[in-house]
């Protein structure tokens, strides 16, 4: 018989400064689905149903990013649908890839193209200039 | 009647992963799942290894997948499953013998949330009272008997063992909300860790496969947002 030893008993320390990370994710999906659901219909309607994507032109980006007030649509919807994404992978990755190994690559993997896409998209907000 | 039950069979000494085993048993339709796994065992091959204790719904102790589904074979009976009836023991657990599993790891992550009154306060001239509301708000978890069928019916346990799993989650918040506990705080920093409560992605396995009922992700989803109100 294999002895068993029994230093679980009693009184547990209790577990202090534990790290916060996966509740504020599993909050922040929550609240990035609330608004990605406003921002993505806004941002079907006005690119599939009240424009045709057909006849979008470098004139009609220009004119929408004129404003600031676009530019910010467009960065929290980058923003929010990029963080949204890759929360989702992240579990779906640690989920389904038992290896350690391979699991750790596709998350590396995950979050450099993620981050990648991110900076692109920034860059192209921030620093468009309309050429006349 | 004649009934046809496939039994997966696994014997450590001889086999190297498990086999299909078919018998013919004759069989009234109000038996019981567990009546049949009974005359396999007493009448026809004594090697049969399985667990029951009370064979009433009580002790937790026959949980098996039976057609697909996690269920106690002491509660379901054989006119309610439709044959072939095919048993396998629980998943995500090594099974040891047939429809034996071991379940150190499942009693492990639920000795892991402390799950037992904790108060130093004195209790006073009598017990500890309590009023039928705050009875109520975790009514539905004292029903847990720790049969095993929710945390093995788990997508997720199957393929990341080192998740606590709904049984555990069902048995902290048992006591998260009881007003007479003091170590809610204490449970609550436990199951916000990777694989904790929020390991849960509301599959809903757990709460159609609990003998007892209990709303098992309704609960999982109650420790999440007490997790959220402590921080």
């Amino acid at each position: 018989m294999k002895s068993v030893k029994r230093t679980d008993w009693g009184r547990r320390t209790p577990p202090i400064g534990g790290s916060n990370f996966e509740l504020y994710a599993w909050f922040f999906m929550r609240i990035s689905g609330l608004f990605l659901v406003l921002l993505a219909a806004g941002h079907m309607f006005i690119m599939h149903v009240f424009n045709d994507t057909l006849n979008l032109d470098y004139e009609f980006v220009a004119a929408r990013w004129d404003t600031p007030y676009w530019r910010t649509f467009d960065w929290l919807l980058l923003t929010l649908s990029i963080l949204h994404g890759t929360n989702g992978l992240r579990i779906v990755m640690h989920d389904n890839i038992a290896n350690k190994t391979f699991r750790q690559l596709a998350l590396y993997g995950l979050y450099f193209t993620s981050t990648a896409f991110f900076v692109l998209g920034t860059y192209v907000l921030v620093a468009f200039v309309r050429e006349v | 009647m004649n009934v046809k039950v496939n039994i997966l069979r696994y014997n450590p000494e001889t086999d190297r992963k498990g086999h299909w085993e078919e018998y013919i048993l004759e069989a009234d339709p109000d038996e019981r799942i567990l009546d049949l796994l009974h005359k396999v065992k007493w009448f026809d091959d004594g090697s049969l290894a399985f667990r029951r204790s009370c064979a009433h719904g009580v002790c937790g102790s026959d949980a098996m997948v039976v057609n697909g589904e996690n269920m106690l074979a002491c509660q379901v009976l054989v006119k309610e499953v439709s044959t072939p009836i095919k048993i396998e023991p629980i998943r995500g657990l090594p099974v040891i013998k047939d429809l034996v599993v071991n379940m150190d790891s499942f009693f492990d992550s639920y000795k892991k949330v402390m799950p037992y009154l904790v108060n130093d306060d004195e209790p006073g001239e009598r017990e500890r009272l309590q009023s039928p509301e705050d009875r109520d708000r975790f009514e539905d978890t004292t029903k847990c008997i720790l049969c095993a069928a929710c945390t093995t019916s788990c997508p997720v346990f199957w393929t990341a063992d080192t998740y606590v799993g709904p049984a555990a989650i069902v048995n902290a918040h048992r006591f998260v909300f009881d007003s007479r506990d003091n170590a809610s705080k204490q449970r609550l920093e436990i199951l916000k860790d990777v694989d904790g409560a929020f390991r849960c992605r509301t599959a809903f396995n757990c709460t159609s496969a609990c003998p007892r009922g209990i709303q098992v992700t309704k609960a999982i989803e109650d420790v999440k947002r007490e997790t959220l109100t402590i921080n």
